[in-house]
C-alpha cells in the first residue's frame, strides 16, 4: 500500500519534471498533435522518396524523345500526358522533384550558413561590427530579390548551380536578421555570462552555448525558406537562367509548357501542381514547427 | 516629426550608396579581365573593347567609381550595347509599364485581401476564417508564373473573357506620353483604347496580386484580432456602442495601420513577380528589357536596371515609412 501511494503521489521533483518537459520534447509532442503539420510532413516524405527513387518511380526515361507521341493528352499509358518532344510528363515531374528539392535545399543552406555566421557575429560583437553587417544586409534587402538574382546570374552565367547560389545570396539577410535577433535575446542571459566568466573563448561561447538556444527560430525560418527557394529557383529556370534543357526541372518544364498552354495545358499544369504541393507542404510544416517551438505556447 | 524624417533619410543615404557600390563592384571584381568574362569567351577583340569602353573598365578602379557615381548623380545611365540607345530613356519606357502592373496588382490585393482578413477576424472559427486562411496559405505557395499560365488557359482560352497575352491589341496606336499605358489611353480621350489596355491588364494584375493578397489578408486578420482584444475596445463595448460602431469607427482604423507597412515590404516582391508575370503574358516591361539585355550580354543595361529599380524600392519604402509615422504617432516618438 505504501508502495502504491508512493507511485500515486509523485515527489515535487518528479512533478516538476513531468510538468516541464524539455523544449524539444514538448515541441515534438505539439508537432505530432498538429494535423496540418503531419499532413505537410507526410507530403514531404512522399516527395523526398519520389526524388530519391526517381529511377524506380518514373515509368519512362525523362529525356527520351519520341515524336510519334508528342503532346498526347493524359491517358493510362502516360498519366500526365507527353510534352512537345514526346517525353513522358509524369517521369519528368518525378525527376524534376530531385532537381527542385535539391535546388531549394542547397539555396536555403547557402543562405542559412552565411546568415547564421553574419547574424551571430553581428549580435555577439555588437557595436561597429553589428552596424556594418546589418547595414550590408539592408543593402541586399533593397534589391527586389529576383532582379538581384538575375544580376548575379548575369555575372556568373546561367545554370542550376548559379541559380542556387544567386537565390542563396538573396536570402542571407532574412537569416542574418532572425539569428541576430535571437542571439541578442539569449546573449544577455546568465548562462552566457557564466560561460564567459569561466574563461570560455568567444567562439566556444557562440557555438556551444548561444547557438543551441537560438535553433528554434532558425529551424522555422529554414523550413519556410526551402519552399520559397524552390519557387524562386524554378522562377529563374522559367526565365531560362537556371536549369538548362533537357534536364527536367519544374521551372523549365513550365517555361516549355507556356508555348503549348492553349492546346496542351497538361505540359504546364502538372509541374506547377508539383511546385504548389511541395511548397504548401513546407509551409504547413514550417507553420506547425513555429507553433510547436514557440515557448510562449508551451 | 521633422526629426524622425531626418533620421530616416540619414539612415537611407548609406543604404543608397551601398546599393550603388554593390552593383559597381559586382561587375568589376570578377576574377581575371571582367571585359572578357562579360563579353564571353567567343567575343572578338572589338566586342571586348566595346564592353570595356561601355563599362569604363579601362581606368583605375577608384577613378571608375568616382565617374560612376558622378554619372549616376547627373542621371546619365550610359548607352545600351545592344540597341545603342540612351539607357535612361529606354528604362523610362520599360519601367513605367512594370510600375503600372505592380500598382494594379497591389490595388486588387488590397481590395480582396483586406476585407477577407477583417471578416476572418470578425467571424472566428467559421468557414469564412478557415477559407481565408487556407486561401492565403495556398496563395503564398503558388508560383506566379504558373498562376498566370492557368489564368491564360481557363479565363483566356477556354472562357475567352480576356486576351491571351500582350499589353494592347495588335495595331492599336497608343501615343507614348507617360508610358503608363492606362494613363496614355485616357490622355488620348479615346475610351476604346483605354478599355483595351485595361482589358489586357486584368489577368496579369490578378496573377501578380495573389501572393500580396495572401499576405495582406493574413496581416489584416492578425492585426484586427490584436485590436479587437485591446482595452479601449472593451471600454467602447462597455459604453454600450453597437458592434458595428465598435468595428467600423474604433477597431478598423487602428487595425489597418500595420497593413501600410506591408505595402512597403511587398514592393520588392511585387516588382520581382512583375518580371515573371511580364514574361508569362509577353508584356512590355522591365522584365523583358533586362532578360533581353542578359541574352545580348548588354551589361550596362543590366547594371542600370538593377540600380534604378533598387533605388526606387529604397525611396518608396522610405515614403511608406514616413506615411506610417504620420498615421501612427507611436512610431515617430519611439
Amino acid at each position: 500500500m505504501a508502495g502504491a501511494s508512493a507511485t500515486a503521489v509523485p515527489s515535487p521533483v518528479d512533478a516538476g519534471a513531468q510538468a516541464a518537459p524539455s523544449l524539444w520534447v514538448a515541441a515534438r509532442r505539439r508537432f505530432l498533435r498538429s494535423a496540418t503539420g503531419m499532413l505537410g510532413a507526410t507530403l514531404l516524405v512522399l516527395f523526398g522518396l519520389m526524388a530519391i527513387f526517381a529511377g524506380q518511380v518514373s515509368p519512362y526515361d525523362p529525356i527520351h524523345q519520341d515524336f510519334r507521341i508528342e503532346r498526347e493528352a493524359p491517358s493510362a499509358t502516360h498519366l500526365m500526358g507527353t510534352d512537345e518532344f514526346g517525353r513522358d510528363v509524369f517521369s519528368r515531374v518525378v525527376w524534376g522533384a530531385r532537381v527542385s528539392l535539391q535546388a531549394g535545399g542547397v539555396a536555403a543552406s547557402i543562405a542559412l550558413v552565411a546568415g547564421l555566421f553574419l547574424g551571430m557575429t553581428a549580435a555577439y560583437y555588437r557595436g561597429r561590427t553589428d552596424g556594418l553587417v546589418m547595414r550590408s544586409m539592408d543593402v541586399l534587402l533593397s534589391f527586389p530579390y529576383l532582379l538581384l538574382a538575375i544580376g548575379i546570374v548575369a555575372i556568373l552565367g546561367r545554370g542550376l548551380l548559379t541559380a542556387m547560389i544567386a537565390i542563396g545570396i538573396v536570402y542571407i539577410p532574412n537569416y542574418a536578421r532572425v539569428v541576430r535577433g535571437a542571439v541578442l535575446s539569449v546573449g544577455a542571459r546568465d548562462f552566457v555570462e557564466a560561460a564567459r566568466a569561466v574563461g570560455a573563448r568567444d567562439r566556444r561561447v557562440m557555438w556551444q552555448h548561444v547557438l543551441p538556444n537560438v535553433l528554434a527560430p532558425i529551424i522555422v525560418q529554414a523550413t519556410l525558406n526551402i519552399g520559397t527557394a524552390i519557387i524562386d529557383t524554378a522562377g529563374l529556370s522559367f526565365l531560362g537562367l537556371g536549369t538548362q534543357p533537357p534536364t527536367p526541372d519544374w521551372g523549365n518544364m513550365l517555361s516549355a509548357g507556356r508555348s503549348y498552354i492553349i492546346d496542351s495545358p497538361w505540359i504546364a499544369t502538372f509541374p506547377g501542381l508539383a511546385i504548389l504541393a511541395t511548397v504548401l507542404a513546407f509551409n504547413l510544416v514550417g507553420d506547425a514547427l513555429r507553433d510547436a517551438l514557440d515557448p510562449r505556447l508551451l | 516629426m521633422r526629426g524622425y524624417i531626418l533620421r530616416r533619410i540619414a539612415y537611407v543615404l548609406p543604404v543608397l550608396l551601398g546599393v550603388v557600390t554593390v552593383v559597381f563592384l559586382a561587375l568589376r571584381l570578377i576574377p581575371g579581365d571582367p571585359a572578357i568574362a562579360l563579353a564571353g569567351e567567343k567575343a572578338s577583340a572589338e566586342q571586348i573593347e566595346q564592353m570595356r569602353e561601355a563599362l569604363g573598365l579601362n581606368r583605375p578602379l577608384p577613378v571608375q567609381y568616382v565617374e560612376f557615381i558622378g554619372r549616376l548623380a547627373s542621371g546619365d545611365l550610359g548607352r545600351s550595347i545592344r540597341t545603342g540607345g540612351d539607357i535612361r530613356q529606354e528604362l523610362i519606357e520599360n519601367f513605367a509599364p512594370t510600375i503600372e502592373l505592380s500598382i494594379a496588382a497591389l490595388l486588387i490585393a488590397l481590395a480582396v485581401g483586406l476585407p477577407a482578413g477583417i471578416l476572418a477576424a470578425l467571424r472566428r472559427r467559421t468557414p469564412i476564417e478557415y477559407g481565408t486562411m487556407i486561401g492565403s496559405l495556398v496563395g503564398i505557395s503558388m508560383p506566379v508564373f504558373w498562376i498566370g499560365l492557368m489564368l491564360i488557359y481557363w479565363l483566356g482560352a477556354r472562357a475567352a473573357w480576356f486576351p491571351l497575352s500582350g499589353t494592347a491589341s495588335a495595331g492599336l496606336d497608343i501615343p507614348a506620353r507617360t508610358h503608363f499605358y492606362t494613363i496614355d489611353g485616357l490622355l488620348t480621350g479615346d475610351f476604346a483604347v483605354f478599355g483595351d489596355v485595361l482589358w489586357h491588364l486584368v489577368l496579369p494584375a490578378i496573377t501578380l496580386s495573389t501572393i500580396t493578397m495572401a499576405i495582406v489578408s493574413r496581416m489584416a486578420r492578425s492585426s484586427m484580432l490584436e485590436v479587437l482584444g485591446s482595452d479601449y475596445l472593451v471600454t467602447a463595448r462597455a459604453k454600450g456602442l453597437s458592434a458595428r460602431t465598435v468595428v467600423l469607427r474604433h477597431a478598423l482604423k487602428n487595425a489597418l495601420i500595420p497593413v501600410v507597412t506591408v505595402i512597403g515590404l511587398q514592393l520588392g516582391a511585387l516588382l520581382s513577380g512583375a518580371v515573371l508575370t511580364e514574361t508569362v503574358f509577353g508584356r512590355v516591361g522591365v522584365g523583358r528589357y533586362v532578360l533581353n539585355a542578359i541574352t545580348a550580354r548588354d551589361y550596362p543595361v543590366v547594371q542600370a536596371t538593377v540600380i534604378v529599380v533598387a533605388l526606387f524600392v529604397v525611396v518608396i519604402s522610405l515614403v511608406v515609412d514616413l506615411v506610417y509615422a504620420i498615421l501612427d504617432p507611436r512610431i515617430r516618438y519611439a
